[in-house]
């Protein structure tokens, strides 16, 4: 039967021939998907502002059926981290991560959220995103454009189209293991690194050398 | 360059020597003025200048780590509500036990100001009733604005740095740190040692046990959580909300979420680095921090700014209050459930205005134009596909008043408006006063006092524009006085139109990247969309400036907002925020 149906002269019926489409199932999810991307109503700082104006009349991200911005986490697809991502502010980053149903995707919008941007050396920055959670998709700019954001949007719909659900993480079985939530101590602790910090801990010298 | 003649502190000041010998002292070092005052004596020296002398607005309170010296200084800046330049208090206090008098009690508009000192600090304000630290959490390890402490990505104490890749090899932050991270820790530590303040200790008002006024049934008081991730909290703040039933009985701000060090990299910064910081503190409204920050350094380097560069700071800084109001109220129809569809029709007129800014500045948010001595470039020759002047003669004779016409029609007599904003979130100008509330909250609790009529900067005293003012306090006045100001600063950029020279210098001397500023201290503020935006600058004459503070009005505004919302309902708590209008960029800094 398959084979049938692989071959192009396969004969379909005449009342069939202008109402059927043939295609694969991973182009069909992943066009519902890809053209249905919620982003989660989430502003941290300048970028914010950018963001709110590409949904605005001028630029309408309902041209890509994204305008519905959702400010729960439970509802969402995308994560637009848009502005700078300080120590703060992380560890509420990383729970409304690990709070979106998969699949999810990040973005990482402007300078701050890719690698800290213009203020990367501050006390309180952390150096993008990444160093956290996966990004997706990073779009350069303080604050990028409209266009860009839109440019960057249309990237992760390519990357979207470019999956498959044979090999997608979130239909393996188990289950996917959420980010531990870093602390707020002397300095933010990043959990995932307790080793390092026992290893140092055991040799005093070394400590020495990140004050 | 032709000198200019700073403003002199007036005579009645001078009468604090007087009247507390030995206590109040003039400030002697070279550029510095006002009066260093014994900690002892501060909180009589303040009541005499708010009660006789009638310094009745604290405008800022910093501090200063001069390590030289072994000495912080907590400094002050007070005005008058009727005008007139302000008046510097300085009180030192040994590095090693900084204890200061706390000013809560005379000027409540002290609160929040005084916790940033000690957050940044270390200051110890004696008898503020909740020294916390504010924008970095309880716990952190350090005062990061002493001059003595050191990020973990520390480089070098000034900028501009040596070349990062000196031998073609580019070596990123990350590799030099063992953690990978923007992170360093007291030595031997390890995440077990290490026991989180709970959230109810961290905030006293947590009190579990309180019974509510349940009418005869048991009932307890409930504290809800609204943030930092809230669609109405206009970015990453938090307030923490305790409720009896749906009334609120006590309203917590916290915040810090956006917190990206804008002073201690402003330190590091040369002078001219610092502009497009400037940008990112309040982003809605960048035109108007570019003249603060010029206004503070062109007091310090006397600098006389050419006549068609004042024009143009004019112009472009009101197009900004437009900017700001537009979208404040927009976003104001948001949180008051109107979502969207009035915040379209406001951004609409604000694109134009941003087409305008990216035309000339080459950025339609972080415009980074203003320079020492003028602006950096001049108006291009067409915008969109329009001559300049046709362009914005159309937008500000034609476009902008009808979209505030527009707006006005929409939503003034608006009868969910007026229910949901008459009568709701009341400030007395009394309380707005003593709060140190700026911009339009002030003024719309009848206080007429703008700065551009007040202590006069650039070239305002040649406008007609009157300060306007709305009697009640509650969001319908702080909304409609918004849409006063933008007839008003409309009116301002017709003027401009109508006067600005055709030609003719845009900066004193030569464009430098690097500017000599003349050791000292020196305070410029303007008055922003958002209220007094003001500068405090402390140069030694070297690249940098030794002290780079930001008197942010979203951050001194929001002092009120647990007074402005006790015992209304939960729903107003939104509204009455929206209504104060703040930009979390400028308040976390």
């Amino acid at each position: 039967m398959t084979d049938a149906l692989e071959n192009p002269n396969y004969p379909v019926p005449d009342e069939l021939k202008s109402n059927v489409i043939v295609t694969t199932i991973d182009r069909l999810y992943n066009w519902g998907r890809r053209s249905s991307v919620w982003p989660m109503m989430f502003g941290l700082a300048c970028c914010a502002i950018e963001m709110i104006c590409t949904a605005a009349s001028r630029y309408d991200l309902s041209r890509f059926g994204m305008e519905v911005m959702r400010p729960s986490p439970r509802q969402s697809d995308l994560m637009i981290v848009s502005g700078t991502v300080t120590k703060k502010m992380i560890p509420v980053i990383v729970r409304l991560y690990n709070q979106m149903p998969e699949p999810k995707y990040v973005m990482a919008m402007g300078a701050c959220a890719s690698g800290g941007g213009p203020f990367k050396e501050g006390y309180n920055v952390v150096s993008g995103v990444d160093k956290f959670i996966p990004v997706d998709v990073y779009v350069p700019g303080c604050p990028p454009t409209p266009q860009a954001l839109l440019n960057g949007l249309i990237k992760l719909q390519e990357k979207i189209d470019s999956q498959s659900i044979a090999s997608v993480p979130w239909y393996q079985s188990g289950n996917s293991e959420p980010v531990p939530v870093p602390l707020l101590g002397p300095d933010l602790i990043d959990l995932r690194q307790r080793p390092l910090f026992n290893q140092l801990a055991k040799q005093p010298a070394a400590q020495a050398v990140t004050e | 360059m032709t000198e200019v003649v700073a403003p002199t502190v007036e005579a009645p000041a001078a009468a604090l020597e007087s009247r507390f010998p030995g206590a109040v002292t003039p400030d002697a070092r070279a550029g510095y003025s006002g009066y260093v005052v014994a900690a002892d004596q501060l909180i009589e020296v303040a009541t005499a200048l708010r009660d006789e002398m009638g310094y009745d607005y604290l405008s800022s309170v910093t501090g200063v780590d001069y390590i030289a010296d072994g000495k912080l200084e907590a400094v002050y800046h007070a005005c008058k509500t009727t005008g007139g330049p302000a008046l510097v208090l300085k009180v030192q206090a040994p590095r090693e036990a900084p204890v200061v008098p706390s000013l809560v009690n005379v000027y409540p508009g002290a609160d929040f100001q005084e916790r940033e000192a000690y957050d940044m600090y270390g200051i110890r304000f004696a008898g503020h009733p909740n020294l916390k630290r504010i924008l970095m959490w309880e716990g952190f390890a350090g005062y990061p604005l002493r001059k003595d402490w050191k990020e973990a990505y520390y480089e070098g104490e000034t900028k501009p740095f040596e070349s990062r890749w000196p031998g073609g090899d580019f070596v990123r932050a990350e590799e030099k740190n063992i953690f990978s991270h923007n992170v360093a820790y007291p030595a031997g530590f390890t995440p077990d040692d290490w026991v989180p303040e709970s959230e109810v200790s961290q905030y006293p008002v947590f009190d579990p046990s309180t019974q509510g006024e349940g009418h005869g049934l048991k009932t307890d008081k409930l504290v809800v959580n609204i943030g930092p991730q809230h669609p109405s909290t206009h970015g990453v703040f938090r307030m923490l909300v305790t409720l009896d039933g749906e009334t609120i009985v006590n309203l917590q701000p916290v915040m810090g979420y956006l917190h990206r060090n804008h002073e201690k990299i402003g330190e590091r910064n040369t002078f001219l680095h610092n502009m497009p910081f400037t940008d990112r503190l309040d982003y809605i409204s960048s035109m108007s921090n570019n003249l603060g920050y010029a206004l503070a350094v062109e007091k310090l380097m006397k600098v006389k700014v050419p006549e068609r560069a004042e024009y143009i700071r004019v112009l472009m800084v009101e197009l900004t209050r437009i900017c700001n109001h537009l979208w404040a109220v927009g976003f104001l129809l948001n949180d008051l459930g109107a979502f969207f569809t009035p915040a379209l029709y406001a951004i609409r007129e604000r694109e134009l205005i941003l087409d305008f800014f990216e035309a000339t500045a080459g950025s339609r948010m972080m415009c980074n134009y203003m320079r020492f001595g003028g602006v950096a470039r001049d108006l291009p020759e067409r915008i969109r596909d329009d001559n300049t002047l046709d362009f914005l003669n159309d937008m500000v004779f034609n476009r902008l008043p009808r979209a505030i016409d527009d707006l006005e029609t929409y939503l003034t007599d608006n009868e969910i408006i007026r229910s949901r904003c008459i009568g709701v979130g009341v400030l007395p100008p009394q309380q707005a006063v003593a709060f140190s509330a700026a911009g339009p909250l002030l003024r719309a609790s009848g206080v007429a006092y703008d700065l551009r009529r007040a202590d006069p900067y650039s070239i305002y005293d040649r406008f007609d524009f009157k300060v306007c003012t709305r009697p009640n306090g509650d969001i319908y006045d702080r909304y409609l006085i918004r849409m006063d100001e933008m007839r008003e600063s409309a009116k301002i950029c017709q003027q401009v139109l109508r006067d600005m020279p055709t030609g003719g210098d845009i900066l004193a001397g030569k464009p430098a990247y690097n500017v000599r500023v003349p050791a000292g201290e020196s305070y410029g503020r303007v008055e922003g969309p958002k209220g007094e935006l003001g500068f405090y600058i402390v140069s030694t004459g070297k690249t940098n400036p030794y002290r780079y503070h930001v008197r942010a009005p979203s951050f001194i505004n929001i002092t009120l907002l647990g007074e402005l919302c006790k015992g209304h309902k939960v729903a107003d708590v939104v509204a009455i925020l929206g209504s104060i209008d703040i930009v979390l960029g400028e308040t976390d800094r």
